[in-house]
Formats: C-alpha cells, sequence, structure tokens
C-alpha cells in the first residue's frame, strides 16, 4: 500500500511496528515492557489499555522519541515508524500528556504554537501560516500574543495539541490527555482530537482509562498485558465485550458498568459540625487598603456528622478555594467559617485559627495531589506522623498505623518511600495519612482524579464506610458517578466576577 | 503574572526596542559606575536614569512599590559602610566602638548612590522586555547557542508556578499537622522540609516539560526563527543614550576631580 502527503494538510500518516520490542529503563532490575508485537497501519485510530505497570507510557514515549537519552537502559527487539528506528527520530511523532501545566512550553498561545515547527527548521513564513491553521483546527480562538497562563486546563491541552499539529506528524500519541480535566475539558480536547485526526488522516494512539469519551473516535483497541504481549486486539465492538472481565480487572473504565461499592448502612445523625455563613473566598489575603477579588462568595453550608457535601461546578469557580477555606487552612475573606461548640472541644469558633495539632484531629483534608502532603521518607513513618504530632502515645500510635496498613492494603509497602508507589497507591496512602488522626470531617479535592476504576471504587467503599460511622465528608469533585455515591448535599459555589 | 517585572500590556517606547541594543546600553551604563567610586558620577547617572524612566513605562511610585527589597538592601549596605569606611574628617555619630564620620558617611553616600545608579538599568530592561524578545535576540544576534537560551526561557516559566506550589504546600502540610508556630528552629526545619518538596515537585516538572519539548523536536542542530530578532534606526539611539548617560557620568566626575578607579 503506498500512502502520500494530504495535499492539503502536509501530512503522511505513519505506519508502526513493533517486533519482540522490549525496554528497560536504566536503575530498574524489570523491563517496562518486553515481547511487544504490535503492527498499526497508517491512518489508524488505536485506544492502547492495560493495567498499570503494562508499559503503555513507556511505548508512547519511545514512539515519540524521547527514549533515546537515557543511559544505561536496555533495548531488545525493534520498534520502528515507517521503517526507521523510533529512537531518537525527531518531528515525525507528536506527543500530548497528562499535566496541562507541563505541556505549555512559551508564554505566548503562537510562540508556543511555533515551537516544534521551528525546531524542525521549518521556514518561518510557513510556520506562520501552521501556527494558524492549526490554532483553528483545535477550536482555540485567542491572539496570537495571548498569554498561554491565562488559559484554563482544556484550553492548554487543546494548545498542546496544535503545537503537535503544526509539526505536521505522521503519528499523534496521547498519554491520558484528559485524566486532569473537568467533564467539559474533557469533550473540548477530545472533539478537537477526532476533528484534527479526521483532518490530517494521522494515525492515533490514546492512552485514557476513561474509555467512554473515546470509543467513538477510535476505530481498534489494543489491550496489553502486564509485563508485555498484547492480550486483546480489535474494533471497539468486538474487545470489550470479549475482553470484558479482564479490562475491569485491570481497573479500566469498561462503558456502561460501574464498579462495586459497599453500601450504606445509616443516613448519618445529621449533628451539625461545621457552618459557612455568607462565606466569601480568595487564595490572596486580604492586606491593609487591599482587598482581593472573591474566588467564590455567598456560600452558606451545614456540614453534619454522616453526611456527605459535594462541591460541584465548572472548573474556576472557586471550588478549591472554598474547601481550602472551610478546612481551616485559609482565612476567610468575608462571611465566616465556625465551629459549632461541640465540634471545637474548647478552641475558638474560627478553624483558620486553630494550631495545626489541633486541626488534624478535627478537619482532615486530602490535597488533589498526594506528593503535596508527603513529609516523611517512609510509608509506615507517614501514617504515624500525625498521631505523633496530636500527642498519641508510642503504642496508640503504633496500633493506628497497623490498622491503617491493612485496611487500605498498604502492608507490604509499609517501608517503601511514598514518592515511589503508583498513582493508585499515593492516592490510598494520602487518605490514609489523614484518617491516622480520625478527623470527624474530611475534605477531599478531586481525590478521583486520574484514578483507575479499582481505586475509584476502594476509595467511595471507604467513604461510604466513614460516613456510616459518623465522618463528615466534603468533596470537591467532576465525578458525577462519585456524587451520586456518596450522595447527601450538593454545593455550586457562585463565581463572583464574571 | 504577579511577581514578574514586565507587564505585556506595557506599551512605553522602549519595550519597542530591540532587546539586545537595550541589554548593551545597560551594559555601558554599569560598567562605567563599576569603574570608579565617587559620588558625583553615581548621582549623575542615577539622576540621568529617574529622568528616563517614562521611557520604559515605570513611575517612580511604581518602582518603589516593586523595588524597596532591593532599595532596602542597599540603603543597609550604605549603612554599614557609614560605620566600618575609613573614619575621616569629624566625628558625626558615636555609638560606642564604632563611629560614623565625614568620611566614611561620604563614603557611605557614594556607595548607596553607586549600588541604585547600578540596579536601576537592569530593572529598566527587565520592566521594558519580554524574556521571549530578549531570548530571541541573545540567541539570533548574540548567536548564543539556542538551547541554553530556549532552555533557560522555558525554565522561568516554571518560577510563578513554584511560588503558587510554595503556598498549596505550606496548607497541605499545615493539613499534615505541620505547623507555621513553634521555635525558630522548629521553623526553619519546616521550611528546610517544605523546600524540599518543592524541589522534588520542581524536578518532576521539569522533566515533564523536557519531555514535552523533546517531543517537539527541541534539541537538534538546525533550528528556524518564526520571529525575527533584527535592528532598527531606534537602536543605535538606545545604544547612544546609553553611551550619553555613561559619558556624562564619567565627564562630570573627571571635571569635578572625583573620579578615581577602583583598580589604580
Amino acid at each position: 500500500m503506498s500512502i502520500s502527503s494530504d495535499p492539503r494538510t502536509g501530512v503522511k500518516p505513519a505506519a508502526v511496528r513493533a517486533s519482540n520490542w522490549g525496554w528497560r529503563h536504566s536503575g530498574r532490575d524489570q523491563p517496562a515492557i518486553k515481547g511487544l508485537d504490535l503492527h498499526i497501519e497508517p491512518g489508524e485510530k488505536v485506544l492502547l489499555l492495560g493495567p498499570s505497570g503494562a508499559g503503555k507510557s513507556t511505548l508512547l514515549h519511545a514512539l515519540a522519541g524521547v527514549l533515546g537519552a537515557e543511559d544505561d537502559a536496555d533495548e531488545t527487539g525493534s520498534l520502528t515508524l515507517d521503517g526507521v528506528n523510533a529512537n531518537g527520530l525527531r518531528g515525525r511523532a507528536g506527543l500530548m500528556q497528562q499535566d496541562p501545566e507541563s505541556q505549555v512550553i512559551l508564554s505566548r498561545v503562537g510562540d508556543d504554537v511555533a515551537f516544534g515547527a521551528e525546531n524542525l527548521a521549518v521556514d518561518p513564513t510557513e510556520i506562520w501560516c501552521r501556527v494558524r491553521t492549526s490554532l483553528r483546527a483545535v477550536g482555540l480562538d485567542v491572539p496570537l500574543n495571548h498569554p498561554t497562563q491565562q488559559l484554563s486546563g482544556g484550553q492548554k491541552q487543546r494548545l498542546a495539541l496544535a503545537g503537535i499539529l503544526a509539526m505536521q506528524p505522521g503519528l499523534i500519541l496521547l498519554d491520558e490527555p484528559t485524566a486532569n480535566l473537568d467533564p467539559a475539558g474533557v469533550l473540548e480536547v477530545r472533539d478537537a482530537v477526532s476533528r484534527v485526526v479526521e483532518d490530517t488522516g494521522a494515525t492515533l494512539v490514546v492512552v485514557e482509562h476513561r474509555v467512554e469519551a473515546w470509543i467513538d473516535v477510535v476505530d481498534r483497541v489494543v489491550v496489553l498485558e502486564p509485563g508485555g504481549g498484547v492480550a486483546a486486539d480489535g474494533p471497539p465492538s468486538v474487545v470489550f465485550p470479549q475482553a470484558r472481565e479482564r479490562l475491569i480487572a485491570a481497573g479500566v473504565w469498561v462503558p456502561g458498568h460501574l464498579p462495586e461499592v459497599t453500601p450504606r448502612k445509616n443516613g448519618g445523625s445529621g449533628v451539625p459540625l461545621l457552618e459557612a455563613a455568607n462565606l466569601a473566598v480568595s487564595r490572596e489575603r486580604a492586606r491593609r487598603r487591599y482587598t482581593p477579588d472573591a474566588a467564590a462568595s455567598n456560600i452558606n453550608l451545614t456540614v453534619r456528622q454522616g453526611r456527605a457535601v459535594s462541591v460541584t461546578g465548572p472548573n474556576g469557580a472557586g471550588k478549591s478555594t472554598f474547601a481550602l477555606t472551610l478546612a481551616g487552612l485559609l482565612p476567610a475573606l468575608s462571611g465566616h467559617v465556625r465551629a459549632t461548640a461541640e465540634f471545637a472541644r474548647g478552641l475558638g469558633a474560627d478553624p483558620a485559627q486553630w494550631k495545626a495539632r489541633d486541626l488534624i484531629t478535627r478537619i482532615g483534608t486530602v490535597f488533589q495531589e498526594p506528593e503535596h502532603q508527603f513529609v516523611t521518607g517512609r510509608v509506615r513513618d507517614e501514617l504515624a506522623f500525625g498521631p505523633r504530632h496530636a500527642g498519641l502515645s508510642e503504642d496508640a500510635v503504633t496500633s493506628r498505623v497497623d490498622e491503617l496498613l491493612q485496611r487500605l492494603r498498604l502492608e507490604s509497602l509499609a517501608e517503601a518511600n511514598p514518592y515511589t508507589l503508583s498513582g493508585g497507591e499515593k492516592r490510598r496512602l494520602s487518605v490514609a495519612t489523614v484518617l491516622a488522626t480520625r478527623p470527624e470531617v474530611l475534605v477531599l479535592d478531586e481525590p478521583t482524579f486520574g484514578q483507575d476504576a479499582n481505586t475509584w471504587a476502594e476509595l467511595a467503599s471507604l467513604l461510604r464506610n466513614l460516613l456510616d460511622n459518623g465522618t463528615a465528608v466534603v468533596s470537591v469533585t467532576h465525578d458525577e458517578p462519585f456524587t451520586r455515591i456518596l450522595g447527601g448535599e450538593r454545593l455550586e459555589p457562585e463565581r463572583t466576577g464574571s | 503574572m504577579r511577581g514578574e517585572l514586565f507587564n505585556p500590556d506595557n506599551t512605553a517606547v522602549l519595550t519597542r526596542a530591540n532587546p539586545l541594543a537595550k541589554l548593551i546600553a545597560v551594559v555601558l551604563v554599569t560598567f562605567t559606575l563599576a569603574a570608579s567610586i565617587d559620588w558625583v558620577s553615581a548621582t549623575v547617572a542615577l539622576t540621568l536614569e529617574l529622568l528616563l524612566l517614562p521611557l520604559v513605562g515605570m513611575s517612580v511610585s511604581a518602582l518603589a512599590r516593586r523595588g524597596w527589597p532591593l532599595a532596602l538592601a542597599i540603603v543597609l549596605g550604605g549603612w554599614s559602610t557609614a560605620i566600618i569606611a575609613e573614619d575621616a574628617g569629624s566625628v558625626l555619630l558615636n555609638l560606642g566602638y564604632v563611629d560614623v564620620t565625614e568620611g566614611s558617611l561620604a563614603a557611605a553616600v557614594a556607595i548607596t548612590a553607586r549600588s541604585f545608579a547600578v540596579a536601576l538599568p537592569g530593572i529598566m530592561l527587565m520592566a521594558s522586555t519580554d524574556p521571549t524578545d530578549l531570548a530571541d535576540s541573545l540567541a539570533q544576534q548574540a548567536k548564543l547557542p539556542h538551547r541554553f537560551v530556549l532552555g533557560s526561557l522555558a525554565a522561568m516559566r516554571l518560577i510563578g508556578l513554584m511560588m503558587e506550589e510554595w503556598r498549596t504546600l505550606g496548607m497541605a502540610r499545615r493539613a499534615r499537622g505541620v505547623g507555621s508556630m513553634g521555635s525558630p528552629l522548629a521553623r526553619f526545619r519546616a521550611n528546610l522540609s517544605q523546600a524540599f518538596g518543592l524541589l522534588v515537585q520542581s524536578i518532576r516538572r521539569a522533566s515533564r516539560l523536557a519531555v514535552t519539548m523533546e517531543a517537539r523536536g527541541f534539541g537538534g542542530d538546525d533550528r528556524t526563527w518564526a520571529r525575527r530578532a533584527t535592528f532598527a534606526g531606534m537602536d543605535a539611539v538606545v545604544i547612544l543614550g546609553g553611551v550619553l548617560v555613561a559619558g556624562t557620568a564619567m565627564a562630570a566626575a573627571m571635571y569635578l576631580g572625583t573620579w578615581n578607579l577602583v583598580w589604580s
């Protein structure tokens, strides 16, 4: 079959050939992936699935030609793009990663899109032509000198796609491109990708846990086995029924399947613990002669024992800022956060004034990024840290740590460094560390972002269990099924100013 | 973004000048001032610089607002000079074991004015220059290695994110029970471990950014530039301006006989 480049877009779709291919990262004993045999024809649109640790990201990085710089790494077999070794090949493939912040390179939109084309030594007049076409193709309608910092997460990902497009690559690689986005952002990016591959005919490989959004974009699904090899391969209509059980076991979000979660046993006592009255919040602190703009205002809420609250709404609506303020980590801009006398147990009413060691036994906050909360170099110490600071005896600390290790299936990792855990393990640990001081109010910021279905189900079951035992759970979330599972009240803060 | 000197909405005259021309002017002025320690050349240069401030779209009050930490450091530097410089003339202030004399005070004034006069051109350059344009000029016209220049430029964007991250880390750690209270030593140790957390996050983000850049073909030998950095007539005027400020300061000091080369 002879493939020529599209005369309109200049793109020549690429063919991928992996023959018994494997890769061991430097400093690791085991290869990340081995014995892979995979052929992808030019113009195919492939969804790549598999349990974590199956080497999906390694394959994508290799295809993007960015694995080559590692010393002491080991490659076996061969991996080619159009018959040429993929390692070190520049510009034939474009890669988009998960974290929108690290997809932006320069501070002006036009410059950022031009960056890849410049590196490929494209003629400058041609570059600006490509920049405009690419921005139009991804539907990003902002001036060329627009600051990239002002773009939303979904816009940043579309900007990255435009930058890839301007290189006119034959292969587009997406590594969990929508895992960090709100539902509107997911659709925004999905539609842009779908349009772009349709227009250019480029070959597409997507890795994504949340399958549903991508199922209509791809025409082939490949399921990798842990450690290497292909477990299932074919069109979505064949693979999903066929490999359903295997995919569910691997934590993939199979369409039409919601993971099983322990049911709730009671409705909670509903005793008030915390109150937000006429609250306005901001990350910036008010100073003399300077009042920052509120991220959200007019918030009224009562947090009650054994009841859940889900804070929902689009990104940038001040949801996280509200959660941090409620949790006593930011002072209120105006209005109040007040703890009831029963909850404060002798402290003042404003949680923002409490000492850290008093706070953690009352309100626990789980941040979106687990690594932000790691303070020690060992999982066991991480769990002991809170109770020790709260003044518990060493025996009590040990018994709590052991209980949590078991409850959150972290026993085998007790001696490991928190930073070396997998994404799901880090999430479980970050929740466990906060539970260690038994707070009566638990505040969680996007706890299910980027998590596979298994971790999701574990987390949801755990929270239902805590609710049954009287903990109040406040979560900031875009995750509709998660909100439904937790039940309780829903709060959508008003955006101020716009 | 807060914390950055350059505001993209700045439309002052010198924002349109070539960054390399501005850099040359800055180098001319600062190197001349570094050559001598005397109050005349420093004061003349400082006065001329303040007069030129509107050309970069900055008011004295804006300068004071943004530059006060630097100003404080300079004044403290001047104060220590007043105390420790060689005593000469009558004693103006006696603090027991140290004296401030006419001679040491003159030295202090000279140092303070000079520090301001040396710092100001750099601030004026940054306030009127988009870092991207500066990088373009440095790589295309000054022929600095483009990998180094563009790498630094991309890294600079991360500084703003790091400040954000530092605040988030502070809150995340309070939520773990790490207090901002306690003895100075305890606070220092808490800050140290927070700095370590920031370091880890920065390295992670930087390595992801490096992958992004490499995947966009960065690192090859040949590269084109979508933005062409060029000199225009205005840039000759900018360099000439630098020569004039430096020359006037030097000439005034020589005329009044205060010019003394630091290395003679």
